[in-house]
This record gives structure tokens, sequence and C-alpha cells, in this order.
């Protein structure tokens, strides 16, 4: 055993890893330093069709030091805990090369030492329960979606993981925190002649074995519109009043807007500052955008960011009035805004860098029978299967289209592409349902951390004017 | 290498074949400049121990990474064998390969200091062209140990080196935003790919000065090295893959030897280059590399296999089992696209209405498998009677592999690398489906 691991698994507070720390952290005469140990192990069951292909455990360990001197950042990620005092000392003089006439002075959001131990409270946590139980629940969703007409392959990916975190600053602040993670994406191939089409699901949890139970009908129905894909036409590219259901509606909140209240894009980039300034109108009455890591049992939810910041609710836009954005410790000092508890690293080997939680539209008022109303040609969309922005482009992409005409519901697409500048696609919702969902699945990339747990949300929203990619 | 021993010889005690896989990198360094300061400097120590064995016939796998936690791999892979794949394969015996270029000590002689330096004088190139841009730029560099050691005699290791620069810059103008950006890496130092980089950069932003309007329609299109590996690349990389052939999936399952593709167009996977970021003497399983045909003037000639599916296809690996960070799959090393016999300014002279395409966003979400590709053009222009006109917005771009390369207008004369893993020159296409805002 490490000597790493030997300090985690101390019950309670553990006296020598804080010992450890504060001694590695005295005199460097650095503005700011922080140490994160981790400790994690995962699970990782992948199916490609009949055959269960790849099944296999991990454990994985290591620390990093970050430290802060005019401005500039040193980072240093390790996986032996021996010589934690050099580490600082090299992070230390990584921050120093830089130039000091460019570099500002001490700059973070100021907060208050926090010193506190957070543990899940789960009623069937996935990393107890047994490989033979995962493999014979998987084992029936495949067999499911394998006898299904014309499938012709399945893709299964399952993973679950438990990462135990030590944070501790040379302000004082001294957290453990222990996280569990779910995920699982279920995939249906159908293939007749050369035409190949695919549908899929994805489900997640905070480590809570039922979110992944009792999905025989969804895994049936991916099947079939697998299927039903197969013969579909392709939607006739062009600008189209669209519909977007809770699932790719929640991405579109994401990706479109979510990254750009990330306020690393925004905070050195003054022209940025002035298309996202506070109490700018983005869009009606009716628009609520929100990220919030305390919402419970979420994927994105957390009680402290990996700079030890206590998180809470983020209105970013209210009433269609831009109101906050995302922010590390640092963003916010230089921007003048409060920090939010945004900054999140996807383990000890990446610094912690400005993410989304939860982000979700607010439910408004419509039914789906009042959007589909008055559209005379439209689209349908449902369903991610991904999407990505270059903060003003977005691009996501339905796994599940349909026509609209006349009001109603008509024939099935082939999955489709929408893009759109996101300030117009934005003003260019005229109306929000009424019927709230939050959506597990998934996970987002940025910076090269990926996948990071997060889960978006939305009730059905209608866009007009949006550009829908076809042939 | 001590510790793989170790764990070999404790996995053989309850299994009948075992291998151990080991990466170390000891130091990668990268410096990040955001907004055109130095922002961050980094140290990245890490290394990781993975193990395979078969037992009762089934295969087993652990990985672990850090200081320690190796002595649980041989609990954690028998655990995991009771529920794995049956093994198809034996674990090769080799223990001589042929040498292939892949480390430069020069590598660890740069300076932190010097790379600050490269940092800035790519910035002031680009700035000199456009003061007000903002540019991220990183410059990386490290080196890794690779070892490999299995119940079968077979044994293996090797040093490789690396180093990377690459460039994003942003130029807002009210919600007007554009992107440009680049990157190199190779196993060595090269410090003339400063200028080659800045100048492409500065090639983007010199056509991008003006907008242009382009209308729903299908359009032909120069694909340029970025926009053949940001638009073009994933569904082919899927197609060659023997998972996707084994399991019926890939388009080209039953084309080997059968013309698909343009007769201009042949296809390499080569992990023996010198210098390139994706090769390697021996496969992530101990399988020597090659030089691989995957199309030959249009024809396809091969697919990528690794040991279990090459068992399970009946045929051999071609040494393409690679791990990131995780099981051994079927993937690329570089690919290598032919160069063909038109420059691309007489391609853009054919034009009279066209599009070139830089970077796509999103062209990975469709159905790949397929073949489909589409997107939106991050960075693209608008050509008119033979002539660049200005960069387009909000237009969207989709196609299929097989249709768009079956038969091309033309190949590049002038090929270069993208990302360190694929070496193309300009693809000429015709046909390819534009959707555009306002039509």
């Amino acid at each position: 055993m490490t000597a790493l691991v030997a300090f985690i698994r101390g019950k309670g507070y553990n006296k020598s890893m804080r010992d450890l720390i504060s001694d590695a952290l005295k005199g460097h005469g650095a503005d700011y330093i922080e140490i994160h140990f981790e400790e994690s192990q995962s699970t990782s069951i992948a199916y490609r069709g009949e055959r269960l292909e790849e099944i296999s455990r991990a454990r994985n360990s290591g620390g990093n030091v970050r430290a802060l001197v005019r401005g500039s950042w040193g980072f240093v990620s390790f996986n032996r805990l021996d010589g934690l005092r050099d580490k600082v000392a090299l992070a230390v003089k990584e921050a120093r090369l830089a130039p000091t006439e460019s570099g500002g002075p001490f700059k973070l959001f100021p907060m208050e030492p926090v010193v506190d131990k957070v543990v899940p409270q789960l009623k069937q946590d996935a990393t107890a329960i047994s490989l033979a139980t995962k493999k014979e629940l998987l084992d029936n969703y495949n067999n499911i979606m394998l006898s299904s007409p014309n499938i012709q392959s399945s893709r299964i990916n399952y993973r679950d993981g438990r990462k135990q975190r030590t944070f501790a600053n040379s302000e004082g602040s001294y957290i453990e925190q222990a996280k569990t993670d779910l995920n699982l994406r279920l995939t249906a191939i159908a293939r007749e002649d050369n035409e190949v089409q695919q549908a899929g699901l994805s489900m997640g949890s905070t480590g809570e074995f039922s979110a992944v139970e009792g999905l025989h009908e969804q895994a049936r129905e991916i099947a079939s519109r697998a299927a039903a894909l197969l013969p579909a036409p392709q939607v006739k590219g062009g600008e189209y009043t669209v519909i977007l259901d809770p699932v790719l509606a929640g991405v579109f909140a994401h990706e479109a807007f979510g990254h750009l209240s990330e306020s690393d894009f925004v905070y050195q980039n003054e022209n940025l500052q002035q298309v996202m300034v506070l109490g700018k109108r983005f869009g009606g009455k009716h628009l609520n955008i929100i990220d919030d890591p305390t919402i419970p049992n979420l994927r994105g939810s957390y009680k402290y960011d990996d700079e030890g910041m206590p998180t809470r609710e983020n209105y970013l836009i209210r009433e269609g009035i831009l109101e906050g954005r995302l922010h590390s410790r640092e963003t916010a000092a230089k921007m003048g805004e409060r920090a939010t508890g945004n900054a999140r690293a996807i383990n000890y080997r990446f610094p912690p860098i400005v993410r989304m939680s939860n982000t979700f539209i607010a439910p408004g008022s419509a039914s789906f029978e009042e959007m589909l109303g008055d559209i005379e040609e439209g689209v349908y969309v449902k369903d991610w299967y991904g999407g990505t922005t270059s903060l003003e482009m977005f691009t996501f992409s339905a796994g599940e289209a349909y026509m609209i005409r006349r009001g109603k519901l008509a024939e099935l697409l082939r999955p489709v592409v929408l893009t759109g500048n996101v300030f117009t696609t934005l003003q260019n919702i005229d109306a929000i349902g009424n019927d709230l969902e939050m959506n597990q699945g998934g996970g987002c990339g940025k910076g090269g951390q990926s996948p990071l747990p997060v889960s978006n949300g939305s009730p059905h929203i209608r866009i007009r004017h949006c550009v829908v990619g076809g042939r | 290498m001590e510790h793989l021993t170790e764990v070999l010889r404790s996995a053989q005690k309850v299994a009948e074949q075992a291998e151990v896989f080991s990466v170390s990198s000891p130091d990668s360094i990268g410096i990040q400049f955001e907004a055109n300061e130095l922002k961050q400097v980094q140290t990245k120590e890490s290394s990781s121990t993975a193990l395979r064995i078969f037992k009762e016939g089934r295969i087993g796998f652990a990985t672990a990474s850090g200081g320690g936690g190796w002595e649980a791999l041989v609990d954690m892979a028998v655990e995991t064998s009771q529920f794995g794949s049956p093994a198809s394969f034996q674990f090769p015996s080799s223990r001589d390969y042929s040498e292939v270029r892949i480390f430069d000590p020069k590598v660890e002689e740069i300076a932190m200091e010097r790379m600050v330096e490269i940092g800035k004088e790519l910035i002031a190139k680009i700035r000199g062209h456009t003061p007000d841009i903002l540019c991220d730029v990183q410059v990386t560099k490290g080196t890794s140990s690779i070892s490999l050691i299995n119940s079968q005699g077979g044994e293996g290791r090797y040093n490789s080196s690396f180093f990377g620069l690459s460039l994003e810059g942003i130029l807002v103008r009210d919600t007007d935003m554009l992107f440009v950006g680049d990157s190199e890496s190779s196993c060595r130092p090269d410090f003339s790919g400063i200028d080659d980089l800045a100048d492409r950069v500065i090639w983007q932003l010199e056509m991008a000065k003006k907008k242009a309007a382009v209308s729903t329609k299908l359009l032909p299109v120069i694909f340029t090295p970025n926009g053949v590996a940001s638009a073009l690349l994933s569904p082919l990389v899927l197609a060659f893959n023997g998972k996707s052939v084994l399991e019926g999936a890939s388009p080209l399952k039953d084309k080997l030897g059968e013309q698909v593709f343009d007769k201009k167009l042949s296809l390499w996977d080569d992990a023996t280059i010198a210098y390139g970021v994706g090769s390697y003497p021996f496969d992530d399983e101990g399988v020597s590399s090659q030089r691989l045909p995957l199309v030959t003037n249009g024809v396809v000639m091969n697919f990528l296999y690794d040991l279990q599916t090459a068992a399970l296809a009946g045929t051999q690996s071609t040494g393409n089992g690679q791990r990131a960070g995780g099981f051994p799959r079927p993937d690329i090393s570089s690919l290598i696209l032919s160069r063909g016999d038109v420059s691309f300014q007489a391609m853009v002279e054919d034009m009279k209405e066209g599009l070139i395409v830089e970077q796509v966003m999103g062209a990975d979400q469709g159905n790949i498998l397929g073949g489909d590709f589409g997107g939106n053009v991050l960075l693209g222009f608008k050509v008119e009677n033979g002539e660049i006109v200005g960069r387009v917005k909000d237009t969207m771009i989709a196609g299929n592999v097989y249709q768009v390369l079956k038969e091309l207008l033309g190949i590049g004369q002038e090929a270069r690398w993208v990302g360190g893993i694929l070496q193309t020159p300009p693809l000429y296409c015709s046909g390819i489906s534009v959707a555009t805002k306002g039509n």
C-alpha cells in the first residue's frame, strides 16, 4: 500500500495528512498554493454486438500542487507523495517564469477557509454491486436490442467509479470529498444492404445503481427506432421552425449558452465582455437559464468545487436578461464579480478550470400541442447525439427527428444537425414548455478534460428560423 | 521493469498466460499562454501499469496508475476474467524489433525558459499581422518510456519523445467571432515549424478579412489538410477499423480488393515514419509495426487489426493494437494520403462558385458509421470565379465520404501534417450539400 493510500484511508480527518501538507506549504513566497490528492477506482464494461468485449477494473492515485505568483500559475502533477516539498517548490518556480511586469498583483476572490468532509449518501451504491449482477442486467438489455428486427449490432458502455479527494490550501482550507458516478449508454445499430443507422440512450446517476435498472422497455424502443431510420428520408437542408424535446433543449442550454457563461472565455477578452455584459437582453421574458450544483442527486452536483469554494444556485439568464456567469476564484476577482464555485478538474492530472454543473432552462407555460399548433412546416427534433460550440456558433445533432406539417407530426427523418448563432437563436425561442426534465447521460469536455460529470435539462422549446443540415 | 517482472510472476501463478504493459512519463512540460500572456507552466509525472491475463480461457484486465497499486492488479484481473471474452489468440513471443526513430535527446535539453520564448515569438508574429487578436498558445514537450513483457517470452522496451506547438486565435467584433489556429507536433523539436505555423494562421486571417455570402445548394468544395482532418477523417478511420469490419458494421466489410474510391486516391497507415508522433517499433501488444496500404489507387487493400480482433476475423494483427489507458483496440498510427498533381491555386482558379473548408465543427455528430459527415463551417472561404472572396458564416455542409471520395475533381500536389497523425494534400470534391441562413 502506498503512503498516499494509507493516509487517505485513515478514519476522520487525518492529522498526519494535514501536517504533511501544512509543512510542505510553508515558506515558498508564493501568493497562493493549493494541494490535491486523489484516490479512485472504477469498473468498465463494454459490449459490441453479442460479445462482452471489455471488462476491466482500474485503480488510480496521485496528486497535484498549484501555485500562484503575481497572477501566473505553476502546476505540478505527480504519482508519488514523496518529496512533496520539492514539488511545491517546482510549482512556485514555474509560476515565477512569467515576467513580473505583465503579471498583476495577487488576485483571487476572497473566501473563508473551509474545513469539512463530504460523504455521498447512496441507497444502492453501484460501486458495491457485484460484477455478476451488472453483467446480468446488461446482458438482458443487449439481448433485447439484438433480437429486434433489422438490428445488426449493438454497443453498451457502462462505467461506475468512486473518487476520494483531499484538498488543502495555504489559506487554511482542508476538505475531504468522496464522489461516486455512474454512466450507461446503449446503442442499437440497424443495417439493411448498405444502409446503417443507429439509435441510442444515455443514462447516469451519482452512483445510485437503480438509475440503470428497469430500462428494458427503452432498450426495445431504441432498437425499433434504429430500424425505422433505415428507410427514413433525409431532411431538405434549410431554415425551419423547430421544436426541441427536453433532452435536446437541455443540450442546447449547455452547449450554446452554458459554455458562453464560463467566464474563463470572457475574462481576458474585452470585446467578448461587451458582448456578454450583465443586464443585456438575450431573450424573451419567458427565458430563464440556471446552473445549480446544489440540487441533490444530479451528476453535476457537488458541495465544494476544486478550489474549495462552496457552491450555490446561479441564474445565468433571468427573464431574458443576462444576470450572471460561472466563475473560478481567479476569473471572479479579475471581473469584480462573485466566485460561484464552478472551478472543476476532471482528475488530479489537470488544474481546475471553469465548468458547468447542472444547467437547465426553467419551465414556462406552453404545452407541446400549443407549440405544434401553428407550425405550417417545421421539424421536431429529439434526443441528443452530440453537440459542440465555438462560443458564438453552436452545432448539435438530434438522434431522432420528424417533419411537422400543418401543426401535426409527420414522417420520421434521418438524424439531423442543427446549427446557428447563439445570440440570434436565443432571441428566436418563442415558446417554452411546462415539462422540465433533467438528462443525466453523457459528460462534458473542455480543454482536454473529458468527460466531466454534468447534467442538463429543459422543457420542450420552440425556435424560429433555425438552420437544419441535411441533403 | 522490475515491478513488471514481479507482476508477471504472480499473475502466472493463477493464469495460463499473462502480459504486463507499462507507460511512464517522468516529466511532461506544458507552457500555456492565455490571451497573449503567459498563464501557466505545468509539469506532469505519470505512470501506469496494465495486466492482461487468460484464466480458464477468458481474458481478465486491470490497470493501476500512481506510485503503487500494482499489487492489486492480479486480484482485479482475476475478478474480471470470470466474465471476460474467450481468449482467441496467444501473446506474441517476439523480442527483436526493427528500430523506428522516435526519440530525440534534444527534447530533454530544451529549457522551460526557451519554451516560453517560443510561445512569445509565435504570438508576436501573429500580432504583427493582426494586433488585436487574442492568442492561446501551448508549447509542450516530454518523453515516455514503454515496456512490455509477457508469459510467452515476448519482451520489448522503447523510449519516445514529443514536442508540440499549438495556437488558437480569436478575434471578436461585436457579436462576430473569428477563430483561427493550427498546430505542429513531432518527436523532435523543429523550430522552423514556428514560422510555418505562423504563416498558415496569417493566411487564415488574411482570407477571413472580408465576409462572403453563400446560398443553399450543391457546391464544389476544396477541403484543405485541416478540412480533410476535421470533416472526412472520422468516418474513414471507423470503416477501416477491424472491429467495425468483424461485426459487419463497416460499409467496407466485403469490399477488399474492390474499387471503392477514386483511382487517384491512395492511403496508408504507417507506424514506421521517423519522428512521427504516431510511430512505434511495436504496438501496445508487442506486434511489430509496419507500413500498411489501406487504399491503393482507389482499391480497398487492408483493415486495421489488433491481436484479438484479428484472431476472431481469422487473420493476423497488423500491429495496430493501441491502448488509450484501457483495453488494446485497433487504431491508426499515422495516416498518409497520397499526393496528387493539382496545385491549390489551380483548384481555386477552376471554381466558378464554391467553398474552401478549413475547419468544420461537429462533423463527428452524424451517422459516421454510415460515412456521413456534416457540420458548421467554423472556418471556410467562398470562391467566386476563381478567386477567394471572403469568409462564410452560418453555413453548414453535409455529405457522405463514400459518395464524395468516389470521384474527386482533384488531389493537391502539396501535402502536410495535421495534428501529427495525418499527412494529406487538399482534396477538391464536387457536389457537397451546403445549407445557409436566409435561403
